[in-house]
């Protein structure tokens, strides 16, 4: 009897250690994904459900994968939800100015670079200029789509008008026909502000989704109904009610949540970052206006870009451009998350547009052009300066 | 009336049908322990029932579990889960003749299927037929993978999600055994029904071997028309121990259709070695497997699907107790220790030259209880580690595991 109860009592107490046996969670702010606080439980289950198509969906040749493609699956190029690596970085081709592309025959803008068993891949042009783009962080977007057109424009300085030597330009460009404009926007002779993209040639995380499953993975939707293969108008591979669930969870990461905030280098750093005017482009503050999503609206956030496009200079002009977009234009990325790349691009740094900077001194070392002036304002601070410049990057 | 008639009628037949029943009828074939046994032998080697002189056994296993798993703090809570239930049926057709068939219910009723149903001819201990349903003799566990015989609630990674444990195809093959002394040799070689493409084009996004079991035609017509061939030759010394070599290898792309050719032929080889022993003194048995699988992916594919892939599992088991508990006088406590791994994509990034990554390992300590050499029941910790392809921070899973895993 005695036995027994011993065994009762082993078998019992099973259960009520479970959890002290399991790995606990990671910090809030060791992690990029997640959902932004204040959503309700409607919007958390769509959240869960844009989660599951974003990662878990993995595409074949049965659920319509190519036969070109980049990728299998949304979640292979942005490991949890950060930035991308190599392997999974896009080329574009075809444009040099904001005529348009001059390869649509040949495959461009994209090109797919993979092909299903059977297929073969397409090749870029020997004429055509290209450049490569390092999949981007989805963390925080839906704040910077929130950011309303005129606090973009207000921050524009096409002309230098401050002497600062920065001007700062946006993407105008035209609409896909499934857009809907978002409250406030500016029309210019029918073009929009686009703020997605390394160009900023998308207007929304609508156009941004649908190119996507389109572009990278060979997937047609009711937004992009044409196959990139036989450029023929096919059926629907995704659901327009699964797109829009992307879409949802897209818009609902959270933030990136600083780290190690209140340590004296992070601090030094911080005003570093100002001194040499760094914060001239990758401005600090944002304020997000009215949105649909409660938890979205009005509030004020950190992403560190002004989400405009800068002249870089000729040793990041590839040749290539979107929209209207100067070859040499690039949109300024946004910092927040910048310490956690590393845990999305397998243990090491690939920076700035195409991931040729191994380290963030090595991409700040390649900016030109109007980010030139702080390049060798970083030059010339000590060693420890630029240490705390950097641990305030990491900080982000 | 009459239908009232009938129905005590039908209660009488019953009763007295009831009543004819012999329990000493029932004779329980043992398994075998004469320690000459090989892997190959498991199929036979189960704890049969038979009654009177009927050529027909039967048998079976079940196995139950509960579960309570956490990954990075997520978990999915109390899981209570029916792994699998078996069916056996052996015939003696004649001395020579003889049958065997296993189906096997998996998670409920969520797969049913036909793991062995074979027709085994021996003209000679060196020369048997076999044909029907037949378990490609790939590595060991997939012959030998009842449930009562291991003492860990999950099946080994490296067999179930790089080789495709249990793998039973259709096909013809020979089979034979030679006895020297303490020594046993024997060899299998089988021609099968084999693979197909979704071992690359799956929604596990990675080289999966066991996404072939998804054709469901597979058990009446080849993807490709070209055999599958699995070969085994094992050794093994009575008081040393059993060493199995053994290779599966065919096309499984669809190279041509209706007399077109659309791409060359795509081959997957797998090659496997499997150990097994028990320590003399201590009874200590040690089971282990190591395989290596070979895929020919198509260059313009992507590297997410592995043209190489390679893991195995290492068990010991240590009886610490031999004696009556609770008046199961034959019982045996067990401390057991399993380490597995899996390299799911064996290779570098054309892009930047770095590893690719997508591996697995995990440790398993177990303590289990045998009241019966048929009946086990396993208290597992489960903890392992998992990296994406581009070998970001491992993710972690770990937990509790308790079941049992019984023959009938």
């Amino acid at each position: 009897m005695k036995r027994f109860l011993y065994v009762l009592l082993i078998v019992l107490s099973v259960p009520l250690s479970c959890k002290k046996l399991e790995p606990a969670a990671p910090e809030d702010h060791e992690t990029l994904d997640g959902p932004v606080e204040g959503l309700s439980d409607e919007q958390r289950a769509m959240f869960l459900k844009g989660d599951i198509a974003f990662n878990n969906d993995v595409f074949t040749k049965e659920t319509g994968l190519g036969p070109l493609f980049v990728s299998t699956s949304c979640g292979s190029c942005h490991a949890g939800d950060g930035k991308g690596h190599p392997f999974t970085t896009l080329t574009r081709f075809g444009q040099i100015n904001e005529q348009g592309n001059l390869f649509l025959h040949a495959g461009g803008p994209q090109l797919q670079n993979r092909a299903i068993p059977g297929h073969q891949p397409e090749t870029i042009p020997a004429a055509a200029t290209f450049s490569k783009f390092t999949p981007p962080a989805n963390t925080g977007l839906g704040f910077l789509d929130a950011v309303s057109d005129a606090d973009i424009l207000a921050m524009a300085d096409p002309n230098d008008g401050d002497g600062d030597g920065i001007s700062g330009v946006t993407n105008w460009v035209s609409l896909k026909n499934y857009i809907t404009l978002r409250e406030g926007s500016i029309d210019n002779a029918g073009k929009y502000i686009g703020r997605f993209g390394k160009k900023g040639a998308a207007y929304n995380l609508l156009q941004q989704t649908a190119g996507a499953y389109n572009q990278d993975m060979g997937i047609v939707s009711t937004y992009e109904p044409y196959d990139t293969y036989s450029g023929e108008e096919i059926d629907p591979e995704v659901s327009n009610q699964t797109v829009q669930h992307v879409v949802f969870y897209l818009k609902t990461l959270k933030a990136p949540v600083p780290r190690n905030t209140g340590d004296a280098n992070t601090i030094a750093g911080k005003g570093l970052f100002t001194q040499i005017n760094c914060n001239k482009c990758h401005v600090a503050e944002l304020k997000t206006s009215a949105s649909s999503i409660a938890a979205l609206s009005y509030q004020t956030f950190a992403p560190y870009t002004d989400l405009l496009l800068h002249d870089m200079g000729n040793a990041l002009d590839d040749g290539y451009t979107e929209g209207s977009a100067k070859t040499y234009e690039w949109k300024t990325p946004p910092l927040w998350g910048l310490g956690l790349a590393k845990i999305s691009q397998g243990g090491s740094y690939y920076l700035l547009h195409d991931g040729r900077a191994r380290s963030i001194e090595e991409a700040i070392l390649l900016h030109g052009g109007e980010g030139a002036h702080a390049r060798d304002k970083y030059k010339a601070l000590s060693k420890e300066e630029k240490q705390q410049l950097i641990i305030f990057l990491e900080s982000l | 009336m009459r239908k009232i008639f009938f129905v005590l009628l039908c209660l009488l037949i019953a009763k007295t049908t009831t009543a004819q029943i012999d329990n000493t009828l029932f004779r329980r074939k043992p398994l075998d322990s004469t320690g000459m046994l090989l892997n190959m032998d498991a199929v036979y080697n189960r704890p049969f029932l038979s009654v009177g002189k009927l050529p027909v056994a039967l048998g079976g296993y079940v196995e139950a579990n509960y579960q309570h798993l956490g990954t990075d703090g997520i978990t999915e809570g109390h899981q209570f889960q029916m792994r699998r239930f078996t069916l056996f049926v052996a015939s003696s057709i004649s001395r020579k003749i003889k049958f065997l068939s296993e189906i096997e219910f998996e998670d409920g009723t969520k797969e049913i299927n036909i793991e062995f149903a074979a027709l085994d001819i021996e003209f000679h201990p060196l020369f048997n037929v076999r044909g029907g349903v037949i378990m490609n003799p790939i590595g060991a566990f997939n012959q030998n993978h009842d449930g009562p015989k291991w003492e860990f609630v999950d099946r080994p990674v490296s067999a179930t999600q790089m080789l495709p444990a249990t793998w039973s195809n259709v096909g013809f093959g020979i089979y034979g055994k030679q006895f020297q002394k303490d020594w046993v040799l024997a060899y299998e070689a089988y021609l099968t029904n084999g693979f197909n493409d979704k071992i690359i084009d799956n929604s596990e996004g990675k080289t999966f071997l066991p996404a072939a079991k998804e054709n469901r035609e597979r058990f009446e017509e080849s993807f490709n028309g070209v055999p599958l061939v699995t070969a085994k030759g094992a050794i093994r010394h009575k008081r040393i121990a059993e060493v199995g070599l053994s290779y599966m290898g065919g096309v499984y792309n669809k190279f041509q259709d209706d007399g077109l050719e659309l791409d060359k032929r795509r081959r997957v080889d797998v090659f496997a070695v499997d150990v097994n022993s028990t320590l003399p003194r201590l009874r200590t048995f040690i089971n282990a497997e190591w395989a290596w699988v070979y895929v020919d992916v198509p260059a313009t594919y992507t590297q997410q699907y592995a043209s190489r892939q390679r893991g195995g599992f290492a068990d010991i088991v240590q009886p610490l107790y031999t004696g009556n508990i609770f008046g199961f006088n034959k019982s045996v406590i067990n401390a057991a220790f399993r380490f597995e791994y899996v390299d799911y994509n064996v290779g570098r990034f054309n892009e930047t030259g770095d590893n690719i990554s997508d591996h697995y390992y995990a440790i398993v300590p177990a303590i289990s209880w045998r009241p019966s050499p048929q009946t086990v029941l396993r208290f597992n910790y489960r903890y392992s580690w998992k990296s994406d392809l581009l070998g970001n921070p491992l993710s972690k899973t770990a937990g509790i595991q308790v079941g049992f895993s019984s023959y009938f």
